[in-house]
């Protein structure tokens, strides 16, 4: 974007946002960085005057899901407009040019040194075999990451392969891939935004907070933000009450599902994967998975996909034990086996009892035999 | 005639039966956590709050259940020589091996008289050793599943990291399946309990209520009262006190 770019609220208005829809927006994301409602017109100053903050999208092992986040409204909304703001400097799925010219741009914006600029990495950093799984214009992503986030003024991890490998980085890992965290060590202000995909409200918060208050957002000690990941889905869950009153989906389909009951029977992840998702919602707040009908698979969590699976039963299978061996069938039989065992051995300890007394101890005791019956 | 000898101390006994109620308690409700079914589910969610009160009902018995453990490691260093900490290791000292190997012979039928003992046989101190290790994974295990419920405070920080080397689910199963082996080892207890009683005529059932054994009066010294590792400690010297013997060496003359 030219420095001479029109202001946001000619922008806004050229795409008939009102200012009221452009405050609501600002008390939206005002609540979803759980700030008080005083800072609503703060964040709104701070997006209206922003000075021009150039941005680095990198893409390495990814799917652009990320991308496709950020860029998924069909019509244009105010949180698309105010990251339009930021002045996307180089991002490889929408950028105009191609080639060497692209690269350019990039080039440029890191010998800038003047002007501070934030990184958005997206996709997981491979470094088996000097990390040439993935490269960009001959070079490396390790090499193309280092550089950037090194010179970065904070950096954003987006989606679980930018935070801890993702999906690449699952099981068996071929080419092993990580993420930003470990592939650029000791990077002092990175935030981390796991989620398959990240959702971009969190996104445009933690850049209003940037540019609000200058600083990155408080984090927790995996470096996602506490806002958006402090609290565990299954805390806010527009089904826990169902949790809670013992009401709980046992079939797909069934009459349970239809009256939307608590799917945590169905292998349900909310209640171990921390996301702000029940109350931020997806696609501007139309639904989510759980409002969906379909159990959370916990793509927030750390390496979500070698940890969550299955997606559909609560406890994973006992391997050595068959197919569908849950942790409860190989403990009951183990039961049943050994109070055979004790019956047996019962048996046996009786017939040995009988057949052959234990002695008295010291020949003191008197054992007294029940009178018989005499015919 | 025999002599009623005070073996088991009060906290042995009331973490014992503490012990029993919230494992029992903790069982069915843990389990029903796993496997929630209600046959009347009713009619609105706010009318019922079944699953809510089990999940009180779990977390309230293992707070009780960790107390219940918490106290009964403190009377393994203060208590008498059959509550002592040593008597988990009989595979240390010479007399606990060969009480184990006596114990195990007299199980398989090879010999026939059982072996006598005033507190509990080797072997079931062995079997003690692995029932402590299993109280602390489940503890454990319990903690940092209950702490991700709130991921702030002391239980979170002191359970977290253990999320860095087993995924959740393998916590959660690992607590599944701690609970069925402590099921297992409680019928196998009650069953050895019941045996030894009707073969050794000692009341040892009782003397979980009572704390008193019917002991022989030829009764050997245990092989936790023998082992060096107990005498030559100096907490037990101070416990045997100004008699020098312990209730079991007691008036055996």
């Amino acid at each position: 974007m030219p420095a001479d770019a029109p202001s946001l609220e000619a922008r806004l208005a050229a795409r008939g946002i009102s200012r009221r829809q452009f405050l609501t927006f600002c008390g939206v994301l005002t609540a979803t960085l759980a700030l008080p409602e005083a800072y609503a017109p703060k964040i709104a100053r701070a997006l209206e005057t922003a000075p021009r903050l150039p941005v680095v999208w990198l893409e390495f092992q990814d799917c652009a899901g990320n991308t496709e986040s950020f860029l998924r409204a069909s019509t244009p909304t105010v949180a698309a407009i105010v990251l339009e703001q930021i002045s996307l400097e180089y991002h490889e799925t929408i950028m105009a040019p191609a080639g060497r010219a692209a690269e350019k741009s990039l080039e440029a914006v890191l010998a800038n040194t003047g002007q501070p600029f934030l990184a958005i990495i997206e996709g997981s950093i491979p470094t088996k075999d000097g990390g040439i799984y993935c490269t960009i214009g001959g070079k490396t992503a390790l090499s193309i990451a280092e550089n950037v986030c090194r010179k970065a003024a904070a950096t954003i991890a987006v989606g679980a392969c930018a935070w801890d490998g993702g999906w690449p980085g699952a099981n068996p890992n071929p080419t092993g891939a990580v993420g930003v965290k470990t592939a650029v060590p000791g990077l002092k202000r990175l935030v981390n935004m796991p989620g398959c995909p990240m959702n971009v409200t969190n996104l445009t918060a933690v850049l209003a907070h940037f540019l609000t208050f200058k600083d990155l957002p408080a984090l927790d000690q995996e470096g996602r933000p506490l806002f958006a990941y402090g609290q565990l889905i299954h805390n806010n869950c527009e089904r826990r009450g169902h949790f809670d009153a013992g009401r709980f989906v046992e079939t797909w389909g069934d009459e349970s599902h239809r009256m939307g009951y608590c799917l945590y029977k169905m292998g349900c992840k909310g209640p171990q994967t921390y996301s702000n998702c029940p109350a931020v919602g997806w696609n501007d707040g139309t639904s989510w998975p759980i409002g969906a009908g379909h159990g959370c698979v916990g793509c927030m969590s750390p390496h979500f996909w070698d940890n969550t699976i299955p997606v559909y039963s609560r406890l994973p299978n006992i391997e050595g034990f068959g197919v569908e061996a849950t942790a409860d069938t190989v403990g009951l039989t183990a039961l049943g086996v050994v109070a055979a065992g004790v019956v047996v051995h019962g048996v046996a300890s009786a017939i040995r009892a009988k057949s052959s007394p234990q002695a008295a101890h010291d020949g003191s005791e008197v054992v007294v035999q029940p009178p018989t019956k005499k015919g | 005639m025999r002599r009623r000898v005070y073996i088991w101390e009060v906290p042995v006994r009331l973490t014992h039966w503490v012990n029993v109620l919230s494992i029992v308690l903790l069982s069915v409700t843990g389990y029903f956590i796993g496997n929630p079914y209600l046959f009347i589910a009713p009619r609105e969610s706010y009318a019922g709050f079944f699953m809510g009160t089990v999940r009180f009902v779990h977390f309230a018995a293992a707070f009780v259940f960790m107390a219940s453990v918490l106290l009964r490691t403190y009377w393994a260093f203060a208590g008498n020589a059959y509550a002592d900490w040593r008597g988990l290791f009989p595979f240390l000292t010479k007399d606990g091996r060969k009480n184990m190997l006596h114990a195990a012979q007299y199980y398989f039928f090879v010999r026939r008289d059982p072996p006598e003992v005033a507190g509990h046989n080797a072997l079931a101190g062995l079997s003690y050793m692995f029932i402590v290790i299993f109280y602390g994974l489940i503890i454990f295990t319990g903690l940092a599943l209950f702490a991700q419920l709130h991921p702030v405070g002391i239980w979170y920080t002191l359970t977290n990291w253990v999320f860095g080397i087993l995924t959740m689910q393998r916590v959660r199963m690992a607590h599944h399946m701690i609970m069925w082996a402590l099921l297992i080892f409680a019928l196998y207890h009650v069953y050895v309990a019941w045996l030894i009683d009707m073969e050794e005529g000692n009341g040892l059932m009782s003397s979980m209520f009572s704390g008193f054994k019917f002991l022989p009066r030829n009764q050997e010294p245990d092989w936790i009262e023998t082992s060096p590792l107990m005498t030559d400690s100096q907490t037990f010297q101070r416990r045997k006190g100004s008699t020098g013997k312990t209730p079991a060496q007691e008036d055996l003359g």
